[in-house]
């Protein structure tokens, strides 16, 4: 069952690359992407449950306009103070401890606090703790209050 | 024409992005600071000038190798911060704060 779901991605993925439609190279796609997807499924696929995972990836595509509009939002908000004669900042390192799972909701929220508002994840591991650093210190409050942790918590309730 | 204009439209708002990173990697004070326009604004500037070729090639399979980039980018940039800030942060750099100045 994983064999064939990271079959049908990679060969997928290689027809959007290549777009050739010459029966020859489709066979010789479909080849590599079994061969591919025969000594790597492991490492595409984990072995968690894949239906619970799947929905996740769903749900996470629901997330992506919200991350998208805090990152234009985060952007702004640097550049004016990059840009301000005055450098308006006041940096802090922040620790706490998420209320997260799941590896993949972990990376998805660090990296989610790297690319919004004035704050860079320094660290974050399996035990779920967070080093975090802001900007100023008005960005750790916001997230502190866990907006965004909330949100990638409800990809988790499956 | 319409296209055109606003494929240049997004192009000139990356720039924007871009260019104001470069200022802000020169102005802010230490490594940390640095990396906030280094990993956001970076970002956001390579999506924008992505998003205008996308516009302007219009709806072909060159667009959608466009659209894979900026999935990549999303997961890459980010991640590379992270890195760079981790070595930092483990190799014991101290933050700037607002109170010692001159440190």
């Amino acid at each position: 069952m994983r064999f064939l779901v990271s079959f049908f991605i990679l060969f997928i993925f290689w027809f959007l690359l290549s777009g050739e439609t010459n029966l020859i190279l489709i066979i010789s796609g479909i080849i590599s992407s079994l061969l591919v997807s025969y000594l790597s499924y492991d490492m595409l696929i984990s072995k968690s449950d894949l239906r619970r995972n799947i929905i996740m990836y769903l749900k996470f595509i629901k997330y992506i306009p919200y991350l998208i509009f805090q990152i234009i939002l985060a952007n702004i908000d640097v550049i004016y103070r990059v840009l301000h004669p005055k450098l308006p900042i006041d940096p802090v390192v922040i620790n706490f401890k998420t209320k997260l799972d799941t590896e993949f909701c972990i990376v998805a929220y660090a990296n989610s606090i790297t690319l919004t508002p004035g704050t860079v994840t320094i660290d974050a591991n399996k035990s779920k703790d967070f080093i975090v650093h802001a900007l100023h210190s008005s960005y750790a409050h916001s997230l502190l209050s866990g907006e965004m942790e909330k949100r990638i918590k409800e990809l988790e309730n499956v | 024409m319409f296209r055109e204009i606003l494929s240049g439209t997004f192009i000139f708002l990356g720039v924007f992005f871009i260019v104001s990173a470069s200022i802000g990697i020169v102005r802010l004070p230490d490594f940390y600071t640095r990396t906030h326009p280094a990993g956001k604004a970076d970002t956001l500037g390579q999506i924008f000038v992505l998003l205008g070729l996308v516009i302007y090639e219009g709806f072909s399979l060159v667009s959608v190798k466009l659209l894979f980039i900026i999935g990549f980018i999303l997961i890459a940039n980010p991640t590379a911060t992270h890195a760079l800030v981790k070595s930092a942060y483990i190799s014991g750099l101290k933050a700037w704060t607002k109170d010692k100045k001159d440190g």
